[in-house]
């Protein structure tokens, strides 16, 4: 049978847009201070570390004008945020070229690499899920509970590891750790982020799946589901249609909170396969002190966190007719 | 006699709980003849709902198991029948309605859909058509502005509103029989004569079987025309509706209709039966009523009484039908 019908209810939902997107503006707004207080607050001299210990005192003043560190909290802090609105990015102070463009050759990295381990996160942990439910306490429920438990308990950088020296170094099918460029060898790019892509989205399955099954095993028990039987509609229309629709809803949630534990998982990940990513690049920035590249990419990652969320928030409301309501 | 359009014989179902196991159906047996009105009541618990669901096999299993019995329709034993000839029977030739309206619908399917479902999987109807006997069938059970409502979802219908489109989702394949398990008790009292009204008018129309699980009497006497009465899991007594009125043989049914209240008798505190029901973990020598009966004398306590034959269609499990003396004038 065919997947749900027609397009929710138009006004209830665009009340429910406008709403969600006030907050969201609010949200990136806060989000946006915080990370730049914090690193406002940090101690360390950017200008000081760039110069070395020998600088002279001029020299420091006048870098330190020159990156505008002697402007005052708010001067600076509307100074970066007019900035990104404007569309002018800072420039790194390492690579000596604007942070946007910097950010955004290394996402060509990161994004797909999160998108696979979604996929994975998500192809993995649903069926997983609906049959560990579906046979609770039995032996295929046990095994697999058996093995997410153990997913729970792996950091995913030694599974990345684990991963490299079976499939690139003993079974020589990838290569360990490089990134060729997408448009040098495109094949060779997937097969490189394959490998972390895995073992970033099989750490997320293990806790997706057990939400799954539990989130179905409250859904199995519910009497809309018996009434599904009782129609006599065929097992798998109750499972994937009546039952799977309402049992999505709080994994939908998770899967949306994920992606911030995804995006702390990369940077560790990137680390161990050489992948010249969103994740190394602020490692690295970090090393170097390079300022507006750790303040423009942590904002955007939180940013990224946060619009996901509120896309979640969206797709929560199109599966729940519910909550539009609310 | 007329040929039965289902029989129950002798019908276990028993729990694996952690006390034990609870007997919660122990050879129940009965019939339902065609378009007739069966009414099946007790006290909560006794296992009106288990009974009823074993017919369709929705028994959750575990920690359900059907221990023994038969159940007849068709020439057939559904306890017997693969799974997919019984997906073919549910909902179509034998169809059920819950008692909570609240939880019983699809909370994130339109109304349009859960109505139009039967019709798709057991007519072969294309989604529009069988949304279009849907629609038919939301008129004929007097939902206002039905056009309007297919595209609700249940949480935007008031709880006799969704009862209504229960009844409609379990008659759009038109069954033999409807199995309603107290599908009023959960409605005000207004609607809950409403709904009982309708459901009972569209089973003349359609010629249908209906039995239904109540423990109010009132709606009993309304609608049925054979009783059969439950108690911890066995049947105690059976019985065209005017005997069970006039002339209640088992004192278990005597308390029950003694606790049922009546015009205008105000809404305080009903005559009623002494004791609770027995923890159905637990085996019980002799009748299961015994404990809390006025009439109960020492054999009652030993042997359990067999379901005695009292007249042409009327059976009782009572030792009384065979020392009739033994019977307290006063209680
Ligand atoms: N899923 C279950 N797990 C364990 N025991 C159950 C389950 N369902 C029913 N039972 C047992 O079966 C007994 C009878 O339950 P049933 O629902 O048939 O009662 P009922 O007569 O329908 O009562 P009510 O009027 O409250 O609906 C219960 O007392 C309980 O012990
Ligand atoms: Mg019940």
């Amino acid at each position: 049978m065919p997947l749900p019908s027609r397009p929710p209810a138009i006004p209830a939902m665009t009340r429910y847009f406008v709403k969600k997107a006030i907050t969201l503006l609010i949200l990136l707004f806060l989000v946006s201070i915080t990370v730049f207080a914090v690193l406002f607050a940090l101690p360390g001299d950017p200008a000081q570390i760039i110069l070395g210990i020998n600088a002279t005192p001029e020299t420091l003043a006048n870098l330190r004008a020159q990156l505008g560190l002697d402007r005052s909290f708010s001067a600076q802090y509307f100074g970066w945020i007019g900035g990104l609105l404007t569309g002018h990015s800072s420039m790194s102070i390492n690579y000596d070229m604007p942070v946007f463009d910097l950010i955004l050759s290394r996402l060509a990295v990161t994004g797909p690499m999160a998108l696979m381990a979604m996929v994975f996160a998500v192809v993995i942990s649903l069926p997983l899920g609906i049959y560990a439910a579906r046979r609770q306490n039995r032996t295929g429920d046990v095994t697999v509970m058996f093995f997410t438990q153990l997913g729970l308990a792996t950091p995913e950088f030694w599974l990345g590891i684990l991963l490299m020296l079976l499939f690139a170094v003993h079974w020589k099918l990838f290569s360990a750790g490089g990134f060729p460029g997408w448009s040098a060898d495109f094949i060779g790019s997937f097969k490189a982020l394959l490998l972390p892509a895995f073992a970033l989205g099989v750490i997320r399955a293990a806790i997706l799946t057990r939400l799954t099954r539990s989130s179905m095993l409250d859904v199995l028990r519910e009497d809309y589901v018996r009434t599904a039987r009782a129609k006599g509609l065929r097992e798998r229309t109750v499972v994937y249609v009546h039952a799977l629709r309402n049992a999505l809803v709080p994994v939908l949630t998770i899967l949306g909170l994920q992606l911030g534990q995804l995006l702390a998982g990369a940077i560790i990940i990137e680390n161990v396969y050489y992948l010249p990513g969103l994740g190394r690049l602020v490692f690295q920035a970090i090393g170097q002190r390079d300022l507006p590249v750790v303040r423009d990419i942590v904002l955007f990652m939180a940013a990224a966190v946060v619009v996901v969320n509120f896309v979640v928030d969206f797709a929560y409301a199109a599966l729940d007719p519910r909550i539009r309501v609310k | 006699m007329t040929q039965s359009l289902l029989e129950i014989k002798d019908l276990s179902v028993y729990f694996d709980v952690p006390e034990g196991v609870a007997r919660a159906v122990d050879g129940v047996s009965f019939n339902v003849l065609p378009g007739e009105t069966l009414a099946l009541v007790g006290e909560s618990g006794c296992g009106k709902s288990v009974t009823s669901m074993s017919i369709l096999g929705l028994i959750p299993s575990p920690p359900g198991r059907i221990e023994r019995g038969r159940i007849i329709y068709s020439g057939r034993n559904l306890l017997e029948e693969k799974e997919e000839h019984l997906r073919r029977i549910r909902g179509n030739e034998i169809s059920m309605i819950f008692q909570e309206p609240m939880t019983s619908l699809n909370p994130v399917l339109s109304i349009g859909r859960q109505v139009a479902e039967p019709l798709m999987v057991h007519r072969g109807l294309s989604r529009e058509d069988a949304t279009a006997e849907a629609l038919s069938w939301l008129e004929r059970v007097r939902i206002p502005a039905a056009a309007k409502r297919l595209e609700d979802y249940p949480h935007q219908l008031s709880g006799g509103m969704r009862q209504r489109v229960m009844i409609a989702m379990a008659l759009v394949c038109q069954p033999r029989l409807l199995i309603a398990d107290e599908p009023t008790t959960a409605l005000d009292v207004t609607i809950q004569a409403q709904v009982l009204t309708l459901m009972h008018s569209l089973k003349e129309e359609l010629g249908m079987a209906l039995m239904l699980i109540t423990h109010d009497l009132g709606v009993v006497a309304q609608v049925a025309r054979r009783v059969v009465v439950m108690y911890a899991g066995q049947v105690v007594e059976e019985a065209p509706v005017a005997d069970i009125f006039d002339n209640p043989f088992h004192p278990y049914t005597q308390g029950l209709l003694r606790s049922m209240p009546r015009l205008g008798q105000n809404k305080g505190r009903l005559a009623e039966i002494p004791g609770t029901v027995p923890v159905l973990t637990e085996t019980i020598a002799g009748c299961r009523f015994a404990p809390r009966c006025a009439h109960q004398f020492d054999r009652c306590r030993i042997e359990a009484p067999p379901l005695f034959e009292i007249a042409d269609g009327r059976r009782a499990r009572c030792w009384l039908k065979r020392y009739p003396d033994r019977r307290k004038a006063h209680v």
